[in-house]
This record gives structure tokens, sequence and C-alpha cells, in this order.
């Protein structure tokens, strides 16, 4: 007998085509090939028929067989690829909306400005020293070579306190390392300083970075060459430095720098005020009676110290133009600080 | 200070403009604060000659004038000023001229005044803003009339009533007290510009006299120097117009030749000098003394001062007549009927001086000048000299033989004796022997020695210079910083440099908190006491007892910082006004603990969080959780009560047995009282204590042998059962437990009244062999068994 294989093809290709997703294709599918399925019934029908057509019955059957296999392999394909599409069109997001993250906070721009400032003179050598805020007048002023009746204490007006005063200055650190560690000394003291003087440009309260040198043969030569390295690192390549005569007591020459204004490029701006400089810091070889007064012997020694403030190397970073900026810690102002 | 240029150029001639000099005299050390070109606003003024004065044909009180303005041309310029008259020279304010008016600066234009063409306006010495010490007859009423002989028609008016000139406003270093005087500049200027300096004239005649007026100086630690001259024959008058000028350049105004010529002298040689009245020095002496306590005095202003100990005075047989340095007193002053007087030309301590000032509240020009210092040697002698010479060049007295001068000391040439070696060692460069030997000697130095030998006689008036490396300042300052030769440490040693592992951890303290999305603030180390009652500190708290500033700036800055809550509160306050609705701040500092005995008082750091808007209290005890995690701290967390804190949503923070710290709500009263609507949350934490337990290395274990196993348990307990409670149960109940972390909290009336399911995760830790199902039934059992024994628990 001969089977009507293209007839049973084709009535299951019309089923399939009926079936809506996988799982009916599949149902469809073992309607002819499973268990309980039509081909499988054709089998079974094996022993009903004589011995000598056995053989071309089954090739028949199992050429069936593989037809539908290979029909519902390649619906099942179709639809799985269907299915896949559809689930993606589904699955669709607006690629646009705002993702999700952990917001991050920041450091405040003299912390970062601090670290900065650690990270150029620890490189060339500098351990941080911090001393304490509250001082007493011989580690801020005598030992620094201003005694009682110093003119140049009216330079800086002190907050008392029972006890002790409010250090108007972090030279005082250079006093406590000298007592503990003799040279070579290169040290930087950074930390919070005090003075009686709150106006536009005047905080109470703002922070210095002292740095110190001491060691055989140092010259004004040393200090020039670090303060150069130094403001090439921190404002940029093309910075250059300019001392001029001034006054501290603890220092002798002393100097103040200018550094050349990063925002013109020297040829002079608001920010210089036409000038092509900008004051940054101060400094001078270390006045003997300092090196005295920590027992350190100035005619084996010598060393040059600078200071400066902190807040005032951020704003001219930054360009911040009000210092109080700083200590009113709106959250709009620090985070702009992320880095 | 300020220093006319005019008043520069009679020491020292200068060749160069204002602007040349004032960069001269920055590279040198002398930042010139501001340069000041006198009459910049008076432009376009020129002098005219009334050549015809006629009656305004419409107005009674205008006059129409015909003017010779010179090469500017003939001008009609109408008046309503009654002083002009034919013939006068008066300025004459052209079209488009520039003039000082009520305060500012008026522009002129040619118009009709009632339809009468003017081409200019005549000036008035105020609208050129000068006053009768300028050019005398600037403040009549009306019209400047200008000498003959003193301006050309058509000249500029400036030069004609001197203010073609320039004030130098010069911050001179507190070093350098030398120079607070014009002739003290020019000494600079001398050497800056390699130009002679000439002296003024010393020179003076000395009468023959009977009057003696000794002086006795009883301090000398307070008056190193006293010199006295007796004047006699003295007619007290105007001092001429230069002399009345540049007083007035200086801000002084003429007051009588006498005194005029002791701001003179203070203002030319920095010498601050007093003139006294002979006829009312009682019994003819001078006695230098320290007040009586209560001893009163009054001063030249009519102020009446009751003196203490500290206080030096001028005194003569009977009573006070100068408060020493500062003022003198109203009783011996020089007045128009005055016929002899008494010099006084000396050097006061400056800190004698300034604590008189201060504590009186009475400050002078001469108190200022003693403050910087003013040099017993050269000072008072040259400055003595010079007055007395101007005595007689005005006219207004006799100088007579008789002086005084009482020392404490005799002076003594100070020496510096070094080479010229040590003075390149310290600028690291060689400059040239000769350079060195000639800018010295500029700078009033003797300079002597062989070789490399240098010996230098310092000049008296640089009390400043102590040692070479002064003479090394001096040197490079004039030589110019330009040719330091920038090298880096050439000689040094090398050195280990960076932060220490106590600094290093610091800033990680702060990384872990920006990290956990807060901004580190930065805040007044000081705060107001009242800061103390918004946080409804009882009166015995112990962030009471704060460091107090002796001398605060005001109330609101007057104690230093014992917690750091009110300044972070003050923080968000400011932020929530300013319209930012969330927000996270932090900030690590130090506070303070009043001394206690000689040491100086005790700084130790805390760090303070605050958290607003969005979050919650488990918001911010993340982030403290956070800090835990990166310093390996074992924290647990009590309720607390604190007066500022929600007594429901607040904790201590312990660590161990010690309490480090704090977290919870703002009081919700003190949130109403600060208008803040959002929840608050603050946290403190003791920084000090806390660091002292940071994990110091990693502590590395072996990978155990056999993976730990995990089970969840939920259990029934009453609504005041803590989470610590269940957790430390459950880790005492088995060893084998290492961590019990609650996922879930869960309420609901089947599980009865009072209540809730707490849902634990339990990880255990596998021992030798691995964790099977048995072995973990049997944990779980015991656990389920502890709980039940201890908190009353039931499993769900």
């Amino acid at each position: 007998m001969d089977l009507e294989q293209d007839d049973i093809v084709k009535e299951a290709e019309a089923a399939a085509s009926s079936a809506e997703d996988s799982r009916a294709l599949y149902e469809v599918k073992m309607q002819y090939l499973g268990r309980a399925g039509k081909v499988t019934a054709l089998m079974k029908r094996m022993k009903d028929i004589a011995q000598e057509h056995r053989p071309a019955f089954g090739k028949q059957v199992n050429a069936l067989r593989e037809k539908l296999e290979t029909l519902f392999a390649s619906l099942e394909t179709l639809a799985k690829a269907r299915e896949m599409a559809k689930k993606l069109a589904a699955e669709n997001v607006d690629v646009t909306m705002p993702g999700r993250h952990f917001a991050r906070g920041a450091l405040h721009p003299v912390t970062i400005v601090r670290n900065r400032l650690i990270d150029i003179f620890a490189g060339m050598g500098f351990e941080v020293f911090e001393g304490p805020e509250i001082e007493n007048d011989y580690y801020n002023f005598t030992a620094l070579n201003t005694p009682a009746d110093h003119p140049a204490r009216d330079m800086q007006d002190t907050f008392y306190v029972q006890g002790g005063l409010l250090r108007t200055q972090t030279s005082a650190g250079q006093i406590r390392l000298m007592e503990k560690k003799k040279p070579p000394i290169k040290m930087l003291s950074p930390g919070r300083v005090f003075r009686s003087d709150d106006d536009a440009t005047h905080s109470p309260m703002f922070h210095q970075m002292e740095g110190l040198v001491v060691d055989r043969g140092i010259t004004l030569c040393d200090l020039q060459g670090m303060l150069d390295e130094f403001v090439k690192a921190m404002f940029s390549e093309n910075s250059k430095t300019r001392l001029r005569p001034s006054y501290f007591p603890f220092t002798e020459p002393s100097v103040e720098v200018d550094v050349s204004c990063h925002a013109c490029g020297g040829k002079g701006c608001s920010l210089c005020k036409g000038t092509g400089w900008i004051e940054v810091l101060g400094a001078g070889v270390v006045n003997r009676r300092v090196l005295e007064n920590c027992g350190v012997d100035p005619d084996e020694y010598s060393g040059f110290a600078f200071g400066m403030g902190i807040e005032r190397i951020a704003m001219l970073k930054y360009g911040i133009n009000n210092i109080k900026l700083l200590t009113e810690n709106d959250v709009r102002f620090l985070e702009q600080f992320k880095d | 200070m300020k220093v006319p240029f005019s008043w520069l150029k009679e020491f020292v001639d200068i060749d160069i403009t204002a602007e040349q000099l004032q960069e001269k005299l920055f590279s040198c050390g002398f930042e010139v604060e501001e340069l000041i070109p006198l009459g910049r606003d008076v432009e376009n003024v020129a002098v005219g000659r009334i050549l015809k004065c006629e009656k305004h044909p419409d107005a009674d009180r205008l006059t129409v004038c015909e003017v010779d303005c010179g090469d500017k041309g003939k001008k009609q310029i109408v008046t309503a000023a009654t002083n002009v008259f034919e013939g006068a020279l008066v300025p004459v304010a052209l079209d488009g001229a520039t003039v000082l008016h009520e305060g500012g600066i008026q522009k002129i234009k040619a118009g009709k005044l009632r339809g009468v063409l003017s081409e200019g306006m005549f000036c008035s010495g105020e609208e050129l803003g000068i006053t009768d010490d300028f050019y005398d007859g600037a403040e009549v009423n009306g019209i400047l009339i200008l000498k003959e002989g003193d301006a050309a028609e058509g000249a500029d008016i400036r030069p004609a009533v001197g203010l073609d000139d320039y004030i130098f406003d010069i911050a001179v270093t507190a070093n350098r007290p030398d120079c607070q005087s014009v002739f003290g500049m020019a000494r600079e200027v001398a050497a800056i510009l390699q130009k002679p300096l000439k002296a003024p004239d010393f020179s003076h005649g000395a009468a023959k006299t009977n009057v003696k007026i000794p002086v006795e100086v009883q301090e000398p630690a307070l008056c190193p120097r006293y010199i006295g001259h007796y004047v006699s024959g003295v007619k007290v008058g105007t001092s001429p117009q230069w002399m009345r000028r540049r007083l007035a350049l200086c801000g002084i105004r003429g007051i009588s030749d006498i005194v005029d010529i002791t701001n003179y002298v203070l203002l030319e040689l920095g010498q601050p000098m007093h003139a006294f009245d002979r006829n009312f020095l009682h019994g003819d002496k001078i006695i230098v003394r320290r007040a009586e306590e209560g001893e009163k005095i009054v001063t030249l202003d009519e102020k009446e001062f009751s003196l203490h100990r500290e206080n030096l005075l001028i005194c003569d047989a009977e009573r006070p007549v100068a408060l020493a340095g500062v003022m003198g007193g109203l009783n011996s002053e020089i007045k128009p009927e005055t016929t002899e007087v008494f010099f006084e030309a000396a050097s006061f301590a400056r800190d004698s001086v300034r604590k008189t000032a201060r504590a009186l509240g009475q400050r002078s020009d001469s108190s200022a000048r003693f403050e910087k210092g003013v040099e017993p040697v050269w000072s008072p002698a040259r400055g003595m000299e010079r007055a007395l010479h101007l005595v007689e060049e005005l006219g207004c007295g006799v100088v007579t033989a008789f002086g005084a001068d009482v020392a404490a000391a005799a002076p003594v040439q100070k020496i510096i004796r070094t080479t010229y070696a040590k003075l390149d060692a310290v600028l690291g460069i060689e400059v040239p022997r000769e350079t060195t030997r000639a800018i010295l000697t500029r700078l009033g130095f003797a300079v002597r020695g062989e070789g490399d030998a240098l010996e230098a006689a310092v000049p008296p008036w640089r009390d400043d210079v102590e040692g070479y490396p002064d003479l090394a300042e001096e040197v490079i300052r004039s030589y110019g910083y330009e040719h330091i030769v920038p090298t880096f440490l050439k000689t040094a040693a090398v050195t280990h440099g960076g932060l220490t592992s106590a600094q290093k951890r610091e800033l990680k303290f702060k990384q872990t908190l920006a990290n956990e999305g807060y901004f580190e603030a930065c805040n007044y180390s000081f705060y107001s006491p009242k800061d103390f009652d918004l946080l409804r500190l009882p009166a015995d708290a112990p962030e009471r007892n704060a460091v107090k500033i002796l001398n605060p700036i005001g109330e609101d800055l007057s104690v230093m910082r014992t917690i750091l809550a009110p300044s972070m509160l003050a923080n968000v306050v400011r932020n929530v006004r300013r319209g930012n609705e969330n927000g996270r701040l932090f900030e690590l500092a130090n506070v303070y603990a009043p001394a206690v005995g000689d040491e100086l008082p005790a700084e130790h750091k805390k760090a303070v969080l605050a958290l607003w808007g969005e979050g919650d209290f488990f918001d911010l005890k993340g982030a403290i959780e956070a800090i835990a995690e990166a310093f390996s701290l074992k924290l647990s967390y009590a309720r607390v009560a604190l007066p500022f804190l929600h007594p429901g949503v607040s904790a201590k923070v312990m660590m161990g047995e010690k309490e480090v710290g704090f977290l919870g709500q703002l009081h919700p009263a003190i949130a109403e009282e600060l208008a803040l609507e959002r929840k608050v949350f603050l946290a403190e934490l003791d920084y000090a204590a806390l660091s002292r337990k940071f994990a110091a290395e990693i502590d590395y274990k072996g990978l155990p042998k056999f993976p730990d196993a995990q089970r969840d348990l939920a259990v029934v307990v009453k609504e005041e059962t803590t989470c610590a409670e269940v957790e430390a149960c459950i880790l005492r109940a088995c060893k084998a437990a290492k961590r019990a972390e609650l996922f879930d909290v869960y309420r609901d009336l089947r599980l009865g009244a009072g209540k809730k399911s707490m849902a634990f995760r339990i990880t255990f830790a596998a021992g030798e062999k691995p964790l099977d199902a048995d072995a973990l039934d049997g944990f779980f059992n015991k656990i389920v068994g502890n709980l039940k024994h201890n908190l009353g628990a039931e499993l769900r």
C-alpha cells in the first residue's frame, strides 16, 4: 500500500500554521510524532501488513517521519525567532531615562588643595607634621624671633584663650618639629590658623601650609628652585616665580613670592590686576635665631621656610571669588569638587 | 605712609617718573599701595586774566567777563561770583574741563546763562580740591584769585596751586621704622637710583641765655634718650605756604609755626617732637617718670585721662605736662601769646607707648611712630637740630645755647664682621665684592676689610640690622632677585616624604564618607555659647565647659567648639533656607577642652555627619557602618536619651564598652524652632577614640576548607525585642554561627498583638568537615531553643 505521505505532510503544515506559539506547535508536533501521534500509529500498523511489504512500508513511514521532523524543526526555529522578536519588542526601554547610581560626595576644596600640595612636596621628600591649633606664646611668636615687644606682633591680630592663643601661623610647627628632630629636615605643616579679622576678604579662621627645609648649604637659590617646581606642578608647566623683598621675623632675607598669572600667562588681566603676577606665598632663609632657639647650629646648618594660605591657592586654582564660600558649606558649592 | 614726590625730590635728584619710581621701590621691598596723582580730577583748567567785567543784561546777580586765556584764546565767562574784578588772575575751567564738586567730579560745558554765552567757569579753591594750606586764598568765599607772578595766562592751573604732584602711599615693613619719614624714604631712593642724598639743613645758632631747664629721666628703660632745647623770643605766627602745603599733602593741617615745625620734623625725619610753652613749665624742670596710680592729665585735645603705673609721663617740677610719646598736655600748649618754647625730641620704648596708646584709646602721629620704633641715637639729635634750624629759617624764635640731652647709654657703633663668602652662602650666588661694597655704602654702611673679610659699620638708624644675613638681604634686594639662579637642593640629603599612617587613615576616613555620598564641610573652630542653648544642653553639661576666647570678634565666635553638631546644624539650616532640600555633609575637626594646669587646652578630633531631606536614620547609620567596615571596627548601638535628638530615633554608638558617639533624628522641637520642615539626622563620632582601634595591618587568614552554609530563620518576638538582642542570642547559641543578618521585619495581627516577626539569615562557618544537613539542623534547633528560652521567641 502507498502512504498518502504528501497529504499527511500538508495536513501537518496546515495544523502547524494555526499554532500560535512554540508551545502550540509542540502540541501539533506531538499529534504526529508523539507517542500517540499519527506517525507512531502508522508504525503500529506494521504488524497488519504482509511480511513482504513491511520493509517498503517501514521505509515510507521513516521518510514521512523525517519529512515531518524537518518541517517541525524549521517551524520551531521560526516560532522561536518570532517569539524572541516579540519579547525584545515588549522589553523595549526608554534609554534616555536617568540611570541609577549611588551619588558620591566629595572632599572640601581646601582638603583637595591640601592633598595636592602634600603630593607635590611629598615627592620631594617632605614629611607632614601637624602641630596643635592652640599654641602658647613661645611657639607662635617668641621662638620665631618675635619677642613680646616686637612690632611684627602687630602684623597679626591674635585670639587669646586661657592658657594660650589660637595659632596665627603654621610656622609654629617649625619649632615643634626642630625640637624633636635634627637636620636633615624637609617638613610640611598644614592646618587651621586664626586671626582676629573678619571682613569681605578675611576669615577669622583659614588654613596655611608651612614648609621648612634645614640641611647643610641650603641657599636662597634652592628656595627659588623648589618654588619653581612647586608652581609648575600646582598651576601650569609654564608658571614662573618672582621673588621680591619682604619682612618676616623668622626669616632673613625674607621674600614675597609671586607666580606668573595662570589666567593670562603674564600679560595682565583682572585676576592679576593687570600686573601679570599673583602673590602666592611668603618665604625666606630661616633666621639664625630660630635655628638657635631649636638647638640647631646655624653655622653648620641653614634652611629656608615658606608659608602659604591654602584657601588662597584654592581660590586661585578654581577661580573662587569669595573666601566666605569656603565656610558656608552650601552643597551646591561643595558638589562641584568631585574629583 | 604718605610721601609727596616733590618733597622726595628735595633730597634726591629724581630723573624718572613717579610710575617708574613706584616700580623700583616695589622691587626693593617697598610696596607703593597707591600712587595718587594730585589734581587728577582737575583737567583742562587754565589760568586766565579778566580783561573786562560787565553786568549781565538780564540778570542782576551775574557778571559777564572777558578773559584772556593766553594760547587758549579769549573767552567769555558768566559768573555769579562777586569777588572778581578786572585784572584778576583766576582759574578758568574751559569747555570740557573737569573740576571737583560736592565730593564728585563735575564736567564743565560751554552754554548760555540767561541768554548769554559762557565758555566755561571760574573756579573756587574747593572746586580745585585745595585749601589755604595749599594756596593762600583758596578758602575765600568766591573765586580763587591767584597772586601776580604765580602763573601766566593760558598755563595749566595745577602747577600754579601745587597740584602737579604725586603722593606715594608706601607700605613700610615692620623692620624698617627708619623709613617712616620722607627723608628715610629718600635715603632708599638715593641708594636705588645711585644718586647723592642731599641732607636737610641742620645748622642753627646758639644765643646766650641764663635759662636752664634740666631734664631728669627716672625711667631710662622706657626713655632711652631725651633731648630738650630752649628757644626764646618766640613770636607765634602762621608758617609759610611751602611748609603748610607739605603738611597738608601728608594730611596734617597747619596750626601755628611752632607746632607746624614739630609736625614737619615728624614727617620729614620721622622724629616725633613736642613744644612746651616754657612759661607754663613750673619750676623750670623736666622729669620723665611713671604716672602715679590714678594720676590725671588733660591732653591737647581736652580729654582727661586717669593713669596707671605703666603710663610714662613728662612732668615739670609739679605736675604732668605730656603723656610721653602720645600727646602733650593742655596746660603747657603753645598759644598765640607764647614767647618761650621748650622743644622735646626723645626716644621712648615702643612697647610702653603702644600699651599706653592702646589702653587709653589715645593715638596720634607721634604714638604711631614710637610704636614702630624710634632709635635713640640719630633720630632725636637730628630731629632737634632740624627743628631749631626751622625756627631760625621761619624767624619765629631765637635758638639759645641751652639744651639738655639725657641718654640712657652711650651710643655704641654696631659693626658686623663677616666675609663676602658668608653673604654669598646665604644667597647661593657670588655677588661681585665691589658690588656688595657699593650697595652697602650707598645704604649708609661704612664698609672696610681686606680680601674676603668684610667689616660693615651699621648706620645708627638701622636698628634692624643684626648680622650677616641682614647684610645679605640688603645686598640682594638692591642687586636684584633676578640674579638668583634656581637650584634644587644640591647639597641636601635625601629624605623620606609623605603622610604618616595616621594622616593617611584620616584621609581614608574622609574619602569613605565622601564615597557614601557625604560632602566635606569646613566650619570655624568657634561658635556662640547660645549654640549650647539651641541643643537644649543642661547647665551642667560637659559640653558647656568650653575654651573661651578672651578677645573674640563677637559673641557669635567666642567659644571653642566642644561638640561639632551645632556647626553642622547651622550648615543644614543655611542650605535649607537656600532651597537645598536634600543633602549630606560631614566634617572632621578638633574640639577643645579647657586647659588643665600648665598644659595647653586639649585638642581632640571628632567627626560629625548630617543628612536631611531624603534618607532616614538607617541611611545615616549606613555611613557609620561603612566607616566600621573600612577600618574593621566592631560597633554596636543602643538607645540613648540626648536633649537634642528624637528620643525614639536616637542611639549611642558603642565600641566595646566605650561610648564613641551618637546618631539620631534632630529633636522635632528644635527642628520646629529652626523651621526645618524635613527631617534632619545628625551623628557625631569620637574620631580620636575610633582611630586608636583602626586595624593597623591587613589581617590575612587562610581560606576555609569547606564552604559556609546559610539558613534563614523567622521568629515571632515581642515588639520591644530589638534586633541586636536577637542577633546576640543567635550568635551566643552556636559557635559556628558567625553572622546573623536581619532581612525582614513583619507585623500582622495574626502574629498576636504587640508581636512582630523578624527574619534573619544566619551564616555558619564550616570547621574541619563540611556542614551537612544534620549538623545544620542541630545548630538551627539549638538556636531556636535559645531564642525561646531567652526571648520567648516562637519559630514562625
